[in-house]
């Protein structure tokens, strides 16, 4: 069945008639980004209005591979469970050259962790459970659909919006701007800003097709196939996922010297598609041609306007490290941002959002630009070494390792940010905490549940965890005045040792170790973590 | 010979590397390039019985 596409409803807003009070944040952007954004302010008391000059979710499949960092921030958001019980589940990538398989890998060879490394899931659906999502919180999400920002100054303590309704325009004041308006982003445009970065000349026909019959044959589970040299395509490569609803994403590299409006033809298409399922009956669900942009901005901060995913940073989608990356930018900021406005931080703590994703946005993009180098080789010698690597592969495990079909997103490693104090640990300061299985008196639950939203101190050594205001404690196979858990299949001891107190920052990443349960060291760590150092 | 990875998390690095120096250059200059590539990597290893090893391995691979 084709997605059905409701029209999400148009109130005329209160500043059409009379002026309303600053806000504390305007929202531009009711994409993944912009409504995942809301919620997370939401979830920790901060009101949002959110604007966007259209009134449907995203037309066609668009972000489909959403990682297991995404998965574990949208637990957190409350639609993660949806999106894991809708999605498609996969661990397993294959390579193939021609016809044959030369690489496969599994990118979630352990067990003990509430999500998976990835599933599949339309973008349109995500925007749909976020979008139901923000309705919980009536008093501080304000959608206002077919509102369309159509200039913004900064004012140096708070930003005026012009903003354009069917009914006419208004004018709203925030104390920030959130720039969640996408890869072709209006603020960013209309700040004159440099977006600099790498195009890649060739064209990729990305096609979305319903099929009951899978079109990985007699494997059951589904996987994500990528062929160098297809031989269904007379073309560099192509990719196969499965998404929910008997919906099969493919891509096909078309090369450089092709004419988009051309190909976008159902006339072209079809052929194409034919040509790899065979006389498997199909439906066209969407189809787009593009050339790639791996590009970012100098800063995602500016002053009072904060550029947060596309608008700040674009990368191909080899690797999902788009949506992914964008969804990690919402962790990172939702926290700091809330704490300035609730005057638990400085200012200068979102400047650690600016350094902290301009680092995690240069990893994707030199990851995802790599990927996209190597699929398409810009000279005869490039190609030549890119097809002895895939013919070495079948023989020899070093040519596998270079074979790039895409780095898969990875959580960000934030261990060189100021926020977090130096120290080693089995999981060391900088790294997103790493799931496990717990049990407590309601029976079996996860870390990754238990841990949500505020700083936190977890153990798994007898040490007693002091009582610090504002920091909750989670203690592990302990008894004690505070939330205590039972390991489960001693996932958790393995991951985190039995002699370190780990102190989480809000968006979950490990800020500080400590060997004992010192107060004074654990609120300095704290303290650095809000910015008392910047 | 099975050639185990020893580039580790270096290897897109070092592809990278490699296409960057043929940046710019002929197909014949680069086959030069490869040529000098070779010889020096040769020197850099040392070892005979490695080395014609290494040169029957990638004789064995010549795509058919």
């Amino acid at each position: 069945m084709a997605y059905d596409y409701a029209p999400f409803p148009y109130t005329p807003p209160a500043g059409l008639t009379r002026p309303e009070p600053r806000h504390p944040v305007v929202i531009v952007g009711a994409g993944p980004i912009g409504l995942a954004m809301a919620i997370d302010l939401a979830q920790r008391g901060t009101a949002s209005v959110v604007l966007d000059d259209n009134n449907v979710v995203s037309i066609g499949s668009r972000a489909i591979c959403w990682a297991k960092r995404s998965l574990e921030i949208f637990d957190r958001l409350g639609i993660g469970k949806q999106m894991l019980a809708k999605g498609v589940t996969w661990k397993v990538g294959r390579n193939f050259h021609g016809e044959n398989q030369v690489y496969a890998f599994d990118l979630l060879p352990e067990p003990g962790h509430k999500y998976p490394a990835f599933i599949n899931l339309q973008q349109y659906y995500v925007e749909q459970y976020l979008a139901e999502r923000a309705q919980d919180f009536p008093d501080l999400i304000d959608l206002r659909f077919l509102n369309k920002v159509t200039g913004h100054i900064d004012h140096g303590d708070h930003v005026t919006l012009d903003i354009t309704t069917p009914d006419g325009d208004y004018t709203l004041e925030a104390d920030y701007y959130l720039a969640c308006d996408g890869a072709g982003s209006a603020t960013r445009k209309r700040m004159n800003l440099p977006f600099n970065g790498q195009t890649f000349e060739e064209h990729f026909l990305i096609v979305d097709v319903e099929m009951e019959t899978s079109p990985f044959g007699n494997h059951d589970t589904p996987e994500r196939w990528f062929w160098f040299n297809p031989p269904f395509h007379n073309g560099q490569s192509a990719l196969l996922h499965k998404q929910p609803d008997n919906i099969y994403r493919i891509d096909l590299q078309l090369g450089p010297d092709t004419d988009p409006k051309e190909e976008a033809t159902e006339a072209k298409v079809i052929p194409r598609i034919k040509a790899i399922v065979g006389d498997t009956p199909f439906r066209l669900d969407w189809m787009s041609v593009y050339k790639f942009r791996c590009a970012k901005l100098d800063r995602f901060v500016h002053n009072r306007v904060i550029f947060v995913g596309d608008s700040a940073h674009v990368v191909s989608p080899f690797g999902a490290r788009g949506g992914n990356g964008g969804v990690q930018d919402v962790d990172n900021l939702g926290w700091k941002l809330a704490a300035v406005l609730q005057g638990k931080a400085g200012k200068p703590l979102l400047e650690s959002y600016n350094i902290e994703r301009v680092h995690g946005s240069a990893e994707n993009i030199l990851n995802s630009s790599r990927a996209t180098n190597f699929m398409t080789p810009k000279s005869p010698i490039e190609a030549l070494f890119r097809d002895q690597v895939l013919h070495l592969a079948a023989d020899h495990p070093f040519a596998r390792k270079l074979i790039n079909s895409g780095r898969l997103s990875q959580p960000c490693n934030l261990s060189a940010s100021a926020l977090q104090t130096p120290g080693a640990a089995p999981i060391p300061p900088g790294t997103p905490l790493i799931d496990a299985p717990l049990y407590d008196t309601q029976g079996p639950t996860w870390l990754l549940t238990a841990a949500h939203g505020g700083f936190t101190l977890i153990t798994a050594s007898a040490l007693h965890l002091p009582d610090i205001a504002g920091i909750a404690r989670i203690g592990i196979n302990q008894s004690a005045d505070y939330p205590c858990y039972r390991s489960e299949g001693g996932h958790i001891e393995t991951r985190y040792g039995t002699d370190k107190i780990y102190l989480l920052r809000p968006d979950g990443h490990v800020c500080a170790v400590f060997d004992t349960a010192d107060p004074i060291a654990i609120t300095a760590a704290r303290d650095r973590a809000l910015g008392a150092m910047l | 010979m099975i050639l185990e990875d020893k580039l580790g998390p270096d290897a897109d690095s070092f592809y990278t590397a490699l296409m960057d120096t043929h940046a710019g250059l002929t197909e014949a200059e680069s086959h030069a390039l490869n040529a000098r590539l070779v010889l020096i990597f040769a020197n850099q290893i040392g070892d005979l019985e490695t080395l014609e090893n290494l040169l029957a391995t990638a004789r064995q691979n010549t795509p058919s």
